[in-house]
């Protein structure tokens, strides 16, 4: 990417805003934000040239944290609020932050068709497997049987949705999983997925401490995923059928499909277009 | 309306339980007691815990009725929809931008004349960013042909939710409704309450009036919502008739609402003014004008100046929608000036939404009374008993004759 091209060296804290985190102690959300600012660190990015953009969220908080352009958006629409503001300014490097809930559930259209539209950018989803915000309710990744909300007490009894196998099969250029608990492997892969062109999603397990405590067990679950990337989507497609979810810390797809831009200049004269209708004669 | 058949209200309140609980859980408590069908939900503050208590009575067997924990408002709302077409007595609560993003299902509700029920718990609107209670959510959506009423207390709540089904379902009106609550104020706020006993709910609710006018009638199956006018169909004609019938069961309800809450005063022993209410007016030379939880610090407010010897009432509108403009113009009749205090925005007029409403009214009143409006209580804002104090003295002002201010009093400026 040209604008990684950057010969000043940053730091980490140059990405950071002044503004203190008001998550609770131990979220998993405190090591996204240390890896997002590493990562823009190691591409020395100048800060103006990036853009973070959100939904609603604990996770979503991430933008007011960092000291580049950020958005904190509506419920649900970070995606094409993103896709706007990359087309619009294709220079910027465009990370997109949010949660499951934001991303997977009220959020669930966009994030289809931002795989299928492959705009560069970088999708940065925290997985807690719950509402954190709204105090605890489940979302689209929960297990059908987790009775820990007040919403559906007796579970939501609905199959989890799977954010690598759905990103593969609807077009993502770009797909990994890495957890919280390992903060220079996050960065490195949101340094690759940036680097990458076309749409990247990178899923981060991201415990949730306050309403799934039992996440914190996490660190001790995750295990480094045994394969490199592959750009074959059918081999990326077997290694999914037999994932549990903990595999992280590796790019388990990386394809090869032109990111969609749209043309710079205009697809039509209005002149042409006047001719054409026979406009005035 | 008869009540020859009905317990006396000493009989029937001596059945209902008295609890201490929060505006949420009242709302929860009274959905319960109505029996709904069908129930969908997506978390949003401050109306979650109100939504947690409507999962929590069906999962203990409290309540049987199905729930629908949907991916976002939108589907919420299209979900009753669903359950409406096929018969259903449906319920959900949202606010502020679950709400904006329920619009579209929204507007076609009143349309498609389904008598959902839902609680606004209001909340101010975004952006800049704030989760606080303020009516700009309720209020930005009253002209899509949705009954609104707003409550006071947290018993006003639990008993406008009830008589809620009553008026929706009422074949005069066919229209769904809306209960406003006040984000935080009511939502979180808790005080004693009476509940009332099912048996006697159920007697009041009786069955559900089906919507046959678009339902699974086995008789008749039909394609509900014709194309019209320009897109084919049966013309302009078909449309006008829609919109037509919409303005008449708005129309309607404001004597159903009279006559529902007539009843439930015959029979659980508590009133409220269904469309109007008058503190104070009857001997005074000016008032103030309130709307939901904001009305006691102002009443308290009103019985202070009255000490003081300032001759001031107070107008509280219950039922915004359909605005009652025949008994506001009764009320207002009463009085030579006039502060309305607006916990929204009405960004087209530069005042509060309900000063611009009511200015309609006083045009029908026939007589200059001066008025002003008043912005108080946005995103979360106290408004509290001296800044009703501030409203009262502008207001007694304008007795005097002087100009009439054109700008709005922002009652938060500094607060
Ligand atoms: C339209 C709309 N509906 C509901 C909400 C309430 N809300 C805020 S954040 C959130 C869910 C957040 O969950 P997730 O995206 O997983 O983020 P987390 O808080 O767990 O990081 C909800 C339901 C809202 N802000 N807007
Ligand atoms: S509620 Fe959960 S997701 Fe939100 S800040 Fe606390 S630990 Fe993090």
């Amino acid at each position: 990417m040209d604008n990684c091209a950057v010969a000043q060296k940053m730091s980490p804290k140059d990405y950071k805003s002044d503004v203190k985190p008001i998550w609770c102690a131990g979220c998993g959300d405190f090591s996204v934000l240390s890896a997002i600012t590493k990562a823009l660190a190691a591409l020395s990015l100048p800060p103006e040239q990036v853009a973070v953009v959100s939904g609603i969220g604990c996770s979503s908080r991430i933008p007011a944290y960092t000291s580049v352009y950020g958005f904190h958006g509506v419920h649900g629409r970070a995606l094409p609020i993103a896709t706007g503001l990359k087309i619009a300014r294709p220079d910027l490097t465009v990370l997109v932050t949010g949660g499951d809930g934001d991303g997977f559930s009220i959020g669930g259209n966009h994030f289809l068709h931002a795989c299928r539209r492959n705009v560069d950018m970088t999708y940065v989803v925290m997985d807690n497997q719950v509402y954190g915000m709204t105090k605890g309710q489940a979302s689209p990744t929960t297990a059908p049987d987790w009775e820990g909300s007040k919403l559906t007490p007796e579970g939501a009894g609905i199959n989890p949705f799977h954010p690598l196998v759905v990103a593969l099969a609807a077009g993502a250029n770009f797909i990994a999983r890495c957890s919280s608990s390992d903060p220079n492997n996050v960065a490195q892969i949101i340094a690759e997925g940036i680097r990458h062109p076309g749409f990247s999603l990178i899923q981060v397990l991201s415990p949730c401490v306050t309403f799934r405590p039992e996440q914190k067990d996490w660190k001790r679950m995750v295990r480094t995923a045994v394969v490199d990337a592959t750009d074959d989507p059918a081999r990326a497609a077997r290694r999914l059928m037999t994932d549990d979810g903990f595999n992280v810390g590796k790019v388990l797809y990386k394809g090869s499909r032109e990111p969609f831009r749209p043309g710079a200049e205009a697809c039509f004269q209005v002149d042409d277009l006047e001719a054409g209708f026979a406009v005035g004669q | 309306m008869t009540t020859a058949t009905l317990e006396t209200p000493r009989e029937a309140a001596a059945k209902q339980k008295v609890i201490l609980c929060e505006g949420n859980e009242a709302a929860a408590l009274a959905v319960a007691l109505a029996r709904p069908d069908m129930v969908a939900v997506y978390p949003i503050t401050p109306q979650s815990s109100l939504v947690e208590h409507v999962a929590k009575l069906i999962a203990d067997g409290k309540m049987d009725a199905d729930i629908v924990d949907a991916e976002g408002e939108h589907s919420v709302l299209s979900v009753l929809q669903g359950g409406a077409l096929a018969g259903a007595r449906t319920y959900t609560a949202t606010c502020g931008p679950g709400l904006a993003f329920m619009f579209e299902p929204y507007f076609r509700t009143s349309g498609m004349r389904l008598p959902i029920v839902m609680t606004i718990v209001t909340r101010d609107g975004i952006t800049p960013q704030s989760v606080w209670g303020g009516h700009q959510d309720a209020m930005t959506v009253r002209e899509v042909g949705w009954v609104q009423m707003y409550c006071e207390t947290v018993q006003e709540v639990l008993d406008t939710t009830i008589m809620a089904f009553k008026v929706a379902e009422h074949h005069d009106v066919m229209l769904p409704v809306n209960i406003c609550l006040d984000g935080n104020y009511l939502s979180y706020g808790a005080s004693r309450v009476e509940l009332p006993d099912q048996a006697e709910v159920d007697a009041f609710l009786g069955d559900k009036f089906v919507n046959w006018h678009v339902a699974l009638d086995p008789q008749r199956p039909m394609a509900v919502d014709p194309l019209t006018g320009g897109s084919g169909g049966k013309g302009p004609s078909t449309f006008v008739r829609y919109r037509k019938g919409q303005c008449k069961g708005m129309q309607n309800a404001l004597r159903v609402i009279e006559e529902v809450h007539e009843e439930w005063a015959q029979r659980f022993g508590r009133s409220f003014a269904p469309l109007v209410e008058e503190y104070r007016l009857d001997d005074a030379e000016f008032a103030i004008m309130t709307l939901g939880s904001m009305t006691g610090a102002a009443k308290d407010a009103i019985d202070e100046a009255r000490e003081a010897g300032k001759k001031v009432g107070l107008i509280k509108i219950k039922t915004f929608s359909p605005f009652p403009v025949e008994a506001l113009v009764r009320s207002l009749a009463k009085v030579r000036a006039l502060g309305v205090v607006d916990r929204s925005v009405g960004f087209r007029w530069n005042c509060g939404p309900m000063f611009q409403e009511t200015l309609g009214a006083l045009y029908r009143l026939g007589r200059h009374v001066p008025a002003m409006s008043f912005i108080g209580g946005l995103a979360g804002a106290d408004l509290t008993i001296p800044h009703f104090h501030r409203v009262i003295d502008a207001t007694e002002a304008l007795l005097q004759g002087g100009p009439v201010p054109t700008e709005p009093v922002w009652l938060n400026e500094r607060d």
